[in-house]
Formats: C-alpha cells, structure tokens, sequence
C-alpha cells in the first residue's frame, strides 16, 4: 500500500466534501440555521443539472453554468417565503422545517425521476489522470479540489472585502441593531441562502460527474457536510475546508485498511476531533 | 415646519404599556433633551421613534412623511439614525467597517464621509483597523455616534451617551456637538445626567411612568420643577 497515494486521494475526496459542506458553513455563520435539507438540495441541483444536459445536449459542465442562477433564485425564495417564517430564538422550527423539506424534495425527485442511479456524463476528462511526482491523480478529482479552494478563497473574499459581507457579519453578530443601519435581516439572509445553493451546484456538478447519485442519497452528503463544518468550527470557512479535507483523508485511510472502514473512519475522525476540540479546529472568537 | 412631530405615541411591550400619549416637537437644527429615572420609558420612545419596537397609537412623522409603524431599515433611510444604549457595536466588524456600514444605505451625498469622522474623532482613524470591541467604552462611544451620523440623517437620536463612562469622557462626546449641530442635523439626546441634558439641549422634556411631565426651555424651568418631574415626588 502506497501511504502518500492515499493521503493525497484522501485529500482529493476531502475537496468533495468540503464543496458540500460550504454552503451550510455559510448559511450557518450568517444566520444559525442548520439546513437539515441541504443535501437533497445538492441531489435536486444535480438532476438539474441532468435535465439541462439531456435537454439542450450539452455537456455537464456548461450546464451547471444554467443551473447556477436558477439555484440562486430558489435559494432566495426559500429563504424568503419559507425559512425567514420559521427563523427567530427557538432554534427547533426551522430544523423541523428543513427536516420536512428534506423529506419532500427525496420524495418528487422520487416521483419525477425515479429511484435509478443517474450520472452525469462529463465525456473523457472523466477517466484523465496527471502524473504528480510520485502519484497520479485524476484530473477531475484534482478539478475537484481545486474548486473548493477557490469556492472557499471566493466566499471569504465576499466575507470580507465586501458591503455584503459586511452585511453578513453585521447580522450575524446583532440582527436588530442592523436594521438601524437600514439593512433587511430578512434580505440578507435570502442572499445568503441564493449563494449556498450556488456553491451547492458547483458541489452537485463535481459529486454527479465523480459517481452515480439517486433521489435517496442526500441525508449522508449532509451527514459530511455537517461533519466538515463542526471539525472546522462553526462559521468558519477555512475551517469548513479543514474538516472536508479531514474527513477525506479518514476516509481514504480506512478504505486502505480496510475496504469497509471507509465511512466509519471518517465518522471516527470526526468523534476524535471533537473529544480533543469540542469548538471545533477554528472557532470564531464571539460565538 | 416642525421636523419631527411625535404624537399622543403609546407603545406596550404584551401586556406592559410603557408609553401613555407621548407628544414631542423636534425644529430644525435644534437640540432636545429628554431626561427621566430608570424604567421612565426614554428607551422605549427611542426604540419606538426607529421602528425597533412599534408603537401601538398615535403618530410619528418626519416633515411631512409619516413613519408610524414603518419598519425600522426605511425609518432610517428616511433620514432618523440611533445611537442605541449600550453602544452596541458589531464585535466581527473593524472600527472603520463599523462607520461603513453605518453609511451604506445613505441616500446621495451629504456633509458626513469617513474623513469627516476621523476629523470629529481623531482616534478613529488611528484604531481604523482594530476590531471595533476592542476600544475603550468612551472610544466605542465614538465608533457608535460616527456610525449613526454616516447615514448623514436629518435627526439623530443619543440614547445614553453618558451611560458607564467617566465624567472626563463624557465630556470629550459631547464636546462633538457642536460640529454636529453645525451640520444641520438635529438631535434628541436621552440622558439620566440631568445637568449634562440642560447643557447641551435647547428644550428639556422629562418622563416618568411613561409619561411627559415636563417641558420648557433650561433656562426656564427651576431646578425643583425638573426635581418633581423626574423623581414624581411632590403634586400629583
């Protein structure tokens, strides 16, 4: 067994989860809500990124580009219409909202396209692989990791270099102190949300084309992407990377071991990080 | 034409009604202060004026806008920002994010820019880049009335400037005054320090119970009619 091999296809994994863990960073460090259906929300955007590409015949990757603005624009609308209803000091409403939400997006993908595994067909670039030193990678995989990390530089850029980031902070840190600076809470978090489901696209696009997806496999990408935020600590988006590329890497360890081990040794990861870190790898200092 | 007319205001909290039919005349480029004990309802007024809590009756118009019950963002657009009790800065935010978001739903331009607040408190742009809790209470003082005056409002309202600051301090906030009173911006100043509030303020109203008391011009009003009004001890 070749270690070094495994802990870079660890890492590459990591760059998946890290992309699905993003956009619940995000929507968690604006407004403290936890979207238990974030995952299925990534399973929609990948058959919508399906039906876009069996529609108009292109490929996978121009697709997404038509999916990004209609994933922002339910982004916004769900935010607005439905969870903005739901958010305030009882933190229960809205985890039973998005519980239920879960279950109803399984359940039309369910209706309109079946329980058959699907797959986005990206062409050659699937099976490409670059000679890296003493490993090769995939080019996909490497795509793969590459994007997080911009995803990631992208939205702490917004973060922080921006009036809309400053919005974000601002409301995170006092939602009614804001609105005498004239800000929306309300609007702010419908961005918020618009964008998590963008990066939730880009994440959708990399898991369709790297393996086969069905309206049921939503709740585990939520179960990484939970994962991933809380061993970077909550609102983090560096840490959110961090603990993407944990989980990978324990992943990829297990499997080396032990075929079978994979996912228990992500969650083990996991469970150790936390026994040592309860607050996470890097948590915000005014939580 | 009265630039901020409140009137016959009530606002309850549920069951609690902290305010019983409040009338306050604001004048252009004039100054007022409103004074009272604890629990008088100065913070409520104000909560009720920016749209925080909304008033259950009466009136609130800005010259001839009526603003009773608008939400508090269009409040402050329409031109009414607060320097809320207690400061409340936003901790993730550096001082100088702290005066830019105070500025970005500004309507055109106005006399206020960032430079213009570095000029009103020097020490601003030297801690620019220090998060914004971490400056001494009289400096976040500072951050939270440069921040309110960025929207460049027509009336600015001071809920407890004075609150946990040394006498010293106190003194350097509102030796701003007059700058900002040069501005054109009026200002309604909350305050429990009786003696600052007649210093600084054209017309005094104290409150008590929820209630106006009191009303008149500093130099008119003796020290024990504002004693009875504020403390309610002698006539009913």
């Amino acid at each position: 067994m070749n270690w070094l091999d495994t802990l870079v296809q660890g890492l590459l994994l990591g760059g998946l989860y890290a992309l699905f863990a993003a956009g619940l960073s995000l929507v968690f460090g604006v407004m403290r809500l936890v979207n238990l259906a974030h995952g299925d929300l990534i399973v929609l955007a990948a058959y919508l990124i399906l039906m876009i590409t069996t529609a108009l015949g292109i490929n996978p990757f121009l697709a997404a580009l038509f999916a990004l603005p209609v994933m922002f624009a339910l982004g916004w609308v769900l935010q607005t219409y439905l969870l903005n209803r739901v958010l305030g000091e009882d933190i229960l409403p809205p985890l039973l909202v998005t519980f239920g939400l879960s279950v109803v997006i399984q359940n039309v993908l369910l209706q309109g396209f079946t329980a058959d595994s699907r797959k986005l067909a990206a062409g050659a670039i699937e099976s490409q692989s670059l000679p890296l030193g003493p490993v090769t990678v995939g080019v996909m995989p490497l795509m793969t990791l590459v994007t997080a990390v911009l995803v990631i530089v992208v939205l702490n850029q917004v973060f922080y270099r921006t009036a809309l980031g400053r919005a974000f902070r601002a409301t995170s840190d006092d939602m009614v102190t804001v609105q005498l600076m004239g800000i929306q809470p309300q609007r702010v978090f419908a961005i918020a949300t618009g964008i998590a489901l963008v990066v939730a696209t880009i994440a959708a696009l990399f898991l369709g084309t790297r393996s086969n997806f069905d309206p049921s496999i939503g709740p585990a990408r939520l179960l990484y992407a939970f994962e991933a935020v809380i061993i970077g600590g909550l609102g983090s988006l560096w840490g959110t990377l961090a603990g993407g590329l944990i989980i990978g890497v324990a992943q990829a360890l297990g499997a080396a071991i032990n075929p079978e081990w994979q996912i228990l040794a992500g969650h083990i990861a996991f469970v150790a990080v936390l026994l040592v870190r309860p607050r996470g790898l890097f948590p915000r200092a005014n939580d | 034409m009265t630039l901020l007319s409140i009137t016959d205001l009530t606002a309850r909290y549920g069951d609690f009604q902290a305010l019983f039919g409040v009338d306050i005349q604001l004048e252009p480029g004039e100054t007022i202060a409103i004074i009272g004990a604890n629990g008088a309802g100065k913070t409520t007024l104000m909560r009720a004026i920016t749209g925080i809590v909304p008033p259950s009756g009466g009136s609130i118009r800005l010259q001839d806008r009526d603003l009773t019950r608008a939400p508090a963002p269009e409040i402050l657009k329409a031109g009414i920002a607060m320097v809320p009790e207690g400061r409340r800065l936003f901790p993730s935010l550096t001082v100088e994010e702290n005066l830019l978001i105070g500025g970005q739903k500004r309507q055109g331009n106005g006399f206020w820019t960032l430079a213009r607040i570095h000029e009103l408190f020097p020490i601003l742009a030297e801690r620019r880049h220090s998060p914004a809790t971490a400056l001494s209470g009289g400096q976040q003082q500072m951050v939270a009335i440069g921040r309110a005056l960025m929207s460049n409002p027509e009336v600015l309202l001071c809920d407890e400037l004075s609150l946990g600051l040394a006498p010293v301090v106190i003194k350097e906030i509102y030796a701003s005054f007059p700058m900002i009173r040069q501005s054109g911006t009026a200002i309604i100043v909350v305050e429990q320090d009786i003696g600052q509030a007649m210093k600084v303020a054209d017309r005094l109203y104290c409150m008590m119970e929820g209630r106006i008391t009191l009303s008149g011009r500093p130099g008119d009003l003796s020290r024990e009619a504002i004693h009875d009004a504020y403390f309610g001890v002698s006539h009913a």
